[in-house]
């Protein structure tokens, strides 16, 4: 197992959450830390970027639910980009594509969210 | 001369990649026998954000003090004898290949206690490994869900803990959990969590229960999900029995 890492880069309303290693239940407090932060610097929009990701499992998939839910509550605009094949394959198997914007890459999502 | 095939570089497998189900685009439930009905072929998958109601997250978690079992063991055997453990007003009509991932289970629950009415459903194993699995519910389950089953430690004892991100399909199952079903749900996992802690041979367990409200508004434009209803088909099976009685059809 290696740890979670979340990085935040902000650009404008637009903030990148790099998200790295682990992601199970045991990265709750990484992930909302790192979704609080760009919230509190003006985000409007957030690219979650799972280039680095390493391993998920379903307790990982549970939090980027709350996270889609606590976005969709705050008028956040959600994207995602540098999933593998599998991680899209678990994104549409368990219909979180169907609430989450996904691209091919980091440049992509930006350039979705027209900035 | 010497040709050699070049075949495109293919990036390695995730460490997690046999422990998630292969996505489906409808679920099958055949050649599982026992079960009444089968409400769950040809449906797909439904999970939180496709549900009506109020969006919680329920856990339940008991602590097996004084018992010597790992994680693994534990989850070993609660995959093993998954139906067992469950509460006797309930069946769980176990995969042949196990609690393993894409597997479909069926379900036969009795709304009340005592009721010869039997709501039909199923589930998915969404996830297994050696220390927890994920079940997910298919459309037409009165909960839109993910329950995960779990096993760690904390310190010298081993806990045991099902959690559940649960929203009601529709509002007809969102009135039903409103004026009990809840209820009835919280007391269905502490029962199987008590039932499994005294299997491995626990005293007295106590059943540690937290519930979060995640979202509290309802999502109306999954309104319509009542068409798929197991409470409506359930309703309508049992108000029919009569005919299909007189018929000679089951």
């Amino acid at each position: 197992m290696s740890a979670t890492s979340v990085a935040l880069d902000r650009s404008g309303a637009v903030a990148t959450m790099r998200i790295g290693g682990d992601v199970t239940s045991a990265s709750e407090a990484d992930l909302m830390a790192g979704y609080t932060q760009a919230i509190d610097g003006g985000a409007s929009a957030i690219i979650l970027d799972f280039s680095g990701l390493e391993y998920m499992n379903s307790g990982g998939i549970g939090l980027l639910v709350t996270l889609l839910v606590r976005a969709q509550r705050g008028g956040v605009r959600l994207l995602a980009s540098g999933l593998s094949d599998h991680y899209r394959e678990i994104l549409s198997l368990t219909r979180l594509d169907e609430a989450i914007e996904i691209h091919q890459d980091e440049d992509a999502a930006v350039a979705a969210v027209g900035v | 001369m010497t040709i050699s095939e070049e075949t495109p570089p293919q990036a390695p497998a995730s460490r997690d990649a046999a422990n998630w189900a292969k996505p489906v685009d409808r679920l099958s439930a055949a050649g599982l026998a026992g079960a009444g009905v089968d409400a769950v072929t040809g449906r797909r998958v439904a999970g939180p954000l496709q549900g009506f109601g109020q969006l919680w997250q329920k856990t339940f978690k008991v602590r097996l003090d004084g018992v010597d079992v790992t994680p693994q063991a534990l989850i070993g055997s609660w995959k093993d004898q998954f139906p067992s453990f469950w509460p006797s007003s309930a069946r769980f009509y176990a995969p042949l290949a196990g609690i393993a991932p894409g597997e479909v289970a069926l379900l036969d629950i009795a709304p009340v206690r005592g009721s010869p009415v039997r709501l039909s459903t199923g589930v998915m194993v969404l996830y297994a490994d050696d220390e927890s699995f994920t079940f997910m519910t298919p459309e037409g389950h009165t909960l839109s869900a993910w329950i995960t089953f779990s096993a760690f430690r904390d310190g010298d004892v081993t806990i045991a803990q099902a959690q559940a991100l649960e929203r009601t399909s529709d509002p007809l199952d969102e009135l039903m959990y409103l004026l009990g079903g809840s209820r009835m749900n919280d007391r269905f996992w502490q029962q199987t969590l008590e039932n499994l802690a005294r299997h491995h041979g626990a005293a007295e367990p106590m059943v540690d229960t937290h519930v979060v409200c995640i979202d509290s508004r309802r999502q109306w434009r999954h309104a319509g999900n009542v068409r798929n209803s197991a409470t409506l088909r359930t309703a309508r099976h049992t108000l029919t029995a009569p005919l299909r009685w007189i018929t000679g059809r089951r």
